[in-house]
């Protein structure tokens, strides 16, 4: 794997060229209706791939199965939704990293209950604790009159970069490509650096993490609150671009998008997250063109195919699973020969 | 000589099955230390109760004349105490130099570990020890792809990595050729200048060798303790031990 292109960079660099120029290749190829529609859907793939992303990080990299990724999501959704309505605040500048910081509390909030224990949580626990944690967002969301109760809230102004609005279009599609692409050169970083070894111990034997001295607890809040600041960054961007915030945003039918992205594009690649954003994002579109009735149940299927066949994702289809979980040793390190058996 | 380690009376029950009553052990620095009987016998308990695995019912254990009965396996670590595990632990899906690193590295604070602070330091580190125990060919191999007593090896470089005080040894030589055991014998051996060993065997012969005090349990309780020579004349284990073995 040293010194040569592997199959996950070329990936990336391949999706990294596809969103970098689609804007102008649409706009040679499509009318301007067409192509302004296909780049506004692009952009909700863009925010979207932040909220897989984030999972990803909790679970491929953390190894903790976050049922309540929407939670994070949702919340920074509602609170820069709440900002623009009340306050009138929509700068970038503000909404952006609000909206990151709501989703950090949020999460280092649920990691102190999930989390912080004298024995590590179960599997299960997190799944259940996160879970619930959504489930009650959505309920008091919905019952909670300031904040729209069942409709929601609209987000009464655009974003705002300066004197510039940034309504759906190319300008948004920017933004959100470049907190996508920041966002992921540094969950990359993370992952591929000394901490990302330590997490991949954590992943594969807990226990025996801790007789080297390492306090799993504080590694495993890191991670999880990293993963609740991009959900949140996801949250607002999303709110502004879709122009509303409504319940299900922090339920658990967002939080199960996001696992479902990230099973369906490959856990623990990062790239696999962007990849299952676009395959189910596309999917669900044409799927509810052509099939109007029984698409959720084609869509379900074909899921259920990869996940049962695939566990690794579509990624898996192209990437070993020793490149998947990579190599930590220093690039250019003094290497020795392997001595002729 | 200073003692490493005092274990004082310490007892363990599970449910309603003893495993420890009474237990009495004190590690000198530099002292190689054998802890021998039947299977059964409480070994392993007091390893893990040691190291922090296992929670002791009663009694202390003080480390380094601190009392760290109540401390979390992490603490114990992080004071000098490193644990090889009876059932191979290695980190299988991680490459040999990757395993001892994730050791060598575990100083560091994450927010060092984010930005790979020790990453070129430690590079000729993990190098050394690999070389050390006889690994350093198979640096880039999945740990998962190494042989059985070559995955001990790099469980005791792992735990040696971390230049422990006490390293605790359960049953390193489970499993292996005697051509393995004799090499692990060799691999054993220059460690004692750096740092104390409490190790648990079966192997009769490998810890006479290796061992300058050798504890003998039976049944959760000290039966004796002497130099090899000695333990190999006692009635006590004659009887107890060798007779059940």
């Amino acid at each position: 794997m040293h010194g040569k292109f592997s199959a996950i960079i070329v990936i990336e660099i391949m999706i990294l060229v596809v969103f970098a120029l689609l804007p102008l290749v649409l706009g040679v190829l499509w009318s301007v209706d067409d192509s302004f529609f296909w780049v506004v859907f692009t952009t909700k793939v863009l925010i979207l791939s932040l909220f897989g992303l984030s999972f990803d990080l909790v679970w491929g990299f953390g190894g903790m199965l976050s049922f309540g990724q929407a939670l994070f999501f949702g919340g920074a959704g509602y609170v820069v939704a709440v900002m623009a309505r009340d306050l009138n605040v929509s700068s970038a500048f503000i909404v952006i990293p609000m909206a990151i910081l709501v989703g950090m509390i949020l999460a280092l909030f649920l990691a102190a209950f999930l989390l912080v224990a004298k024995k590590p949580p179960s599997l299960i626990f997190i799944a259940l604790g996160s879970l619930t944690g959504s489930y009650a967002a959505e309920r008091l969301a919905r019952a909670w009159y300031y904040l729209g109760g069942q409709n929601g809230v609209s987000v009464t102004h655009p974003l705002t970069i300066g004197d510039i609005a940034l309504y759906e279009g190319v300008g948004f599609y920017y933004l959100a490509f470049a907190f996508l692409l920041i966002s992921y050169i540094g969950c990359r970083y993370i992952v591929r650096s000394q901490l990302g070894l330590v997490l991949a111990g954590i992943r594969q034997h807990e226990e025996r993490i801790t007789f080297f001295g390492y306090q799993v607890q504080i590694y495993k809040v890191i991670v999880f609150t990293l993963g609740g600041a991009i959900a949140g960054l996801s949250g607002g961007l999303y709110a502004f671009h879709e122009g509303f915030v409504w319940p299900s945003l922090m339920g658990p039918t967002y939080s199960t998008q996001a696992v479902l992205y990230v099973l369906f594009g490959g856990v623990g690649t990062l790239v696999g997250a962007v990849i299952g954003v676009v395959a189910i994002e596309f999917a669900t579109m044409f799927l509810a063109d052509y099939f109007q009735n029984v698409w959720p149940i084609i869509l379900g299927a074909l899921l259920l195919v990869v996940v049962m066949f695939r566990p690794t994702g579509l990624v898996g289809l192209l990437v070993s699973e020793r490149e998947r979980i990579g190599s930590f040793r220093r690039r250019g390190g003094k290497r020795r020969d392997r001595k002729q058996e | 000589m200073m003692s490493l380690l005092e274990v004082k009376d310490v007892k363990k029950v599970f449910s309603e099955l003893v495993a420890l009553d009474g237990a009495e052990l004190v590690i000198a620095e530099n002292q190689f230390h054998g802890l021998i009987g039947p299977n059964g016998s409480g070994k392993s308990t007091l390893l893990k109760c040691i190291a922090g695995a296992e929670t002791v019912s009663a009694g202390e254990i003080h480390f380094l004349g601190s009392n760290i009965t109540g401390r979390s396996a992490t603490d114990r670590a992080r004071s000098g105490m490193s644990l090889k595990f009876q059932i191979t632990s290695v980190f299988d899906t991680l490459s040999v130099y990757d395993n001892v690193l994730l050791s060598l590295q575990a100083e560091g604070t994450p927010w060092q570990l984010m930005r790979s602070h020790t990453r070129k330091d430690l590079d000729s580190e993990v190098l050394s020890i690999l070389e050390q125990f006889r690994l350093d060919n198979l640096s880039d191999d999945l740990a998962e792809e190494l042989s059985h007593g070559q995955k001990q090896w790099l469980e005791i470089a792992m735990a040696m990595a971390r230049n422990p005080k006490l390293l605790l040894l359960d049953e390193p030589t489970a499993g292996m050729s005697p051509e393995e055991r004799r090499v692990t014998g060799e691999l054993l051996g220059p460690i004692k200048t750096s740092c104390s060993i409490l190790i648990v065997e079966h192997d009769l012969d490998f810890i006479k060798n290796i061992s300058d005090v050798i504890t003998v349990l039976g049944q959760g309780k000290i039966l004796d303790h002497g130099t090899p020579a000695e333990i190999e004349v006692s009635e006590k284990v004659q009887e107890v031990y060798v007779t059940r073995v």
